[in-house]
């Protein structure tokens, strides 16, 4: 379980974040959605300790982020950014590996070979693992960004807009991937993303936010209505039935 | 939100818990990926290391005694073994302070004459002259480290307060700033009279290195070893703040440490030796350009290949126009620059 209490961040004197007072429960995909600047990223960052808040407590797994040393809270829980550059011409399992430093600190045993072998095919990256990232595909190379956080072997697991650059069939790709990820190896996976009509199908549940605070949050089924869209959007959103759940339309 | 109970937290599984079937020596298929063998890693690296053995050899005998003459033993371990010990030590570890300012910065063009270091371990050497006149070697160590340390962080924290849209901003700006300290440097030589002690430590020269002048240098072999210990976190650390505050990594704490270890590195050798700009740049680009970017394998290498350069470069500057030497900075200015635009072009060519 993820609780937020009281957690605010001041950017400058008109952009301020919360304060948010949230839970998010241990299981499941939960999706995080709303308008630009809503703080959806400033929220998953300061959850992931990248970003300190300026007031409040955030707590996983029962431990306060800021105050557990942070090589603990690398064993519980795992962070991904959307922007990942680095000089350093990796391979993918050279990639995938720094995922059990938490772990290991630097010398990997073969159980941590392990870990990073069925990381690898489990986002069905086996056949590039030598490529270099920077002869992958985009879909690709986000690809090896989860298998890393996966081989982390966290319970929790945070992803900040991973379908962004992301076509149509490497987005449901990935989606499937992380619906897996939460069913069969039992993550907490918390995504921010922008697509309602994704949030709503593979999510369970969803945490709206607009203007630095939570909206609205719920099942997909509570959230896919028209007035509750429309509050959060800010602008007029139709719902209809589609042939697998209710699709927004906002065109 | 009211479902609080952890749904699936209980049925989870770990990535590779061992099986009711599993040995605790079963490799699962997967791990049994090519490898190359032991004796197929260790065999360039005895090659690399033949190398290195023959160029000491050769430095120990090139110079203008010769050292079959009466004397000759004395003069060897007088200046030829310091000179040659002196090459090894400030190769292998400015090319690594390259490599971790490179990791650091996330930046190929970086080093400590393109981030303002060396420039600024020279104006500590020259205040801490006209502070203390007659100051010895180890206080003028200080004053360098220490200025060298000052420096090198003002550069990073510029670094973190600005996003610079090209990797090549970041090289010029270093650049930019070595220029405005060398030329506060020249300022105060000027008004102090010692321009000239200026100029000799601009021309880094391996000339004067004798016995009981150069042993401060082995404070740098310290500076490599404990590069080699926590070369893991650099690597890390060079993956970006994100990546590495993910794994746990204490973010800060490692590039503290990166600019400590540089600043004493180029501080030490700046007092000894002078500057010696472009080494840092060129060894870790050819190097990773030679073999990729596995930073551990690497090491050894670019150590290796580090000593080669100066060795090279200062044998070059002990033979062209002998008896008399050209400084080695010299020589290793006119290779760098030329290293330095390949790069350029390169990146320029593959965007």
């Amino acid at each position: 379980m993820i609780e937020l209490r009281g957690v605010t961040k001041r950017h400058s004197d008109e952009v301020c974040i919360g304060p948010v007072d949230l839970t998010i429960p241990a299981g499941g995909i939960t999706a995080l959605v709303g308008p630009n600047g809503a703080g959806k990223s400033t929220v998953l960052t300061m959850v992931g300790r990248l970003q300190d808040a300026d007031e409040g407590r955030i707590e996983v797994a029962g431990r306060d982020v800021t105050r557990t040393p942070s090589r603990e809270i690398a064993k519980t829980l795992s962070i991904l950014r959307q922007e990942n550059h680095f000089i350093t011409r990796l391979t993918v399992r050279q990639l995938v590996a720094f995922g059990r430093y938490p772990h290991t600190r630097g010398r990997l045993t073969l159980e941590d070979e392990r870990y990073v072998s069925e990381a690898i095919d489990f986002l069905n990256l086996g056949p590039y693992e030598t490529r270099y990232l920077d002869q992958l595909s985009g879909g690709q190379r986000q690809r090896a960004y989860v298998a890393m956080v996966l081989a982390q072997d966290t319970e929790y697991v945070l992803l900040d807009e991973p379908l962004n650059n992301l076509d149509m069939q490497h987005s449901v790709q990935m989606m499937r991937q992380l619906r897996r990820a939460a069913d069969e190896l039992g993550r907490t996976v918390v995504i921010v993303m922008h697509d309602i009509n994704f949030a709503a199908h593979y999510a369970d549940h969803i945490v709206a936010m607009g203007d630095g605070r939570v909206v609205e949050t719920g099942s997909p089924a509570h959230i896919m209505r028209p007035d509750v869209l429309e509050r959060i959007f800010k602008t007029p959103v139709d719902v209809v039935d589609g042939p697998q759940g209710p699709l927004a339309v906002y065109y | 939100m009211t479902d609080l109970r952890p749904r699936a937290a209980a049925a989870r599984t770990p990535l590779a818990e061992p099986g009711p079937g599993d040995r605790v020596c079963w490799v699962p298929p997967a791990v049994l990926r090519p490898q190359r063998t032991r004796w197929q890693r260790t065999w360039p690296l005895l090659v690399g290391l033949a190398i290195t053995v023959g160029l000491v050899v050769l430095s120990l005998n090139v110079g203008a005694f010769d050292l079959g003459a009466e004397g000759g033993a004395e003069m060897f371990w007088i200046t030829r073994v310091p000179r040659t010990v002196a090459l090894v030590l400030a190769g292998a570890a400015l090319a690594l302070c390259g490599l971790i300012m490179q990791l650091m910065t996330q930046n190929r063009f970086v080093e400590p004459s393109t981030t303002g270091t060396t420039e600024w371990a020279g104006l500590g050497l020259l205040t801490t002259m006209v502070l203390v006149p007659g100051a010895g070697i180890v206080v003028r160590m200080v004053g360098a480290v220490l200025f060298a340390f000052v420096g090198t962080t003002v550069f990073f924290l510029f670094l973190r307060r600005v996003r610079l849209s090209s990797s090549l901003i970041v090289p010029i700006v270093g650049i930019m700033l070595g220029a405005v300290v060398g030329a506060a440097s020249t300022l105060l030589a000027l008004q102090t009279d010692m321009l000239q002690q200026l100029g000799a430590w601009f021309a880094g020269s391996f000339t004067s290195v004798v016995r009981g002048r150069y042993e401060l240098l082995f404070l740098v072999l310290a500076v490599t070893v404990a590069v080699f210990l926590i070369a893991d976190r650099f690597t890390v650390a060079g993956l970006g703040k994100d990546i590495a505050t993910n794994v746990g990594l204490d973010y800060q704490a490692v590039v503290f440490t990166g600019v400590a270890m540089v600043s004493v590195a180029t501080g030490v050798i700046t007092v000894v030796i002078g500057a010696l700009p472009f080494l840092g740049l060129v060894v870790p680009n050819l190097v990773s350009m030679v073999r990729g970017d596995d930073l551990r394998t690497n090491l050894p290498w670019v150590v290796m290949a580090g000593v080669w350069t100066v060795i090279v470069c200062d044998v070059l500057g002990r033979t062209l126009i002998a008896p008399f030497e050209i400084p080695i900075s010299l020589i290793l200015a006119l290779v760098g620059a030329a290293v330095f635009l390949t790069l350029l072009l390169r990146q320029a060519r593959h965007g």
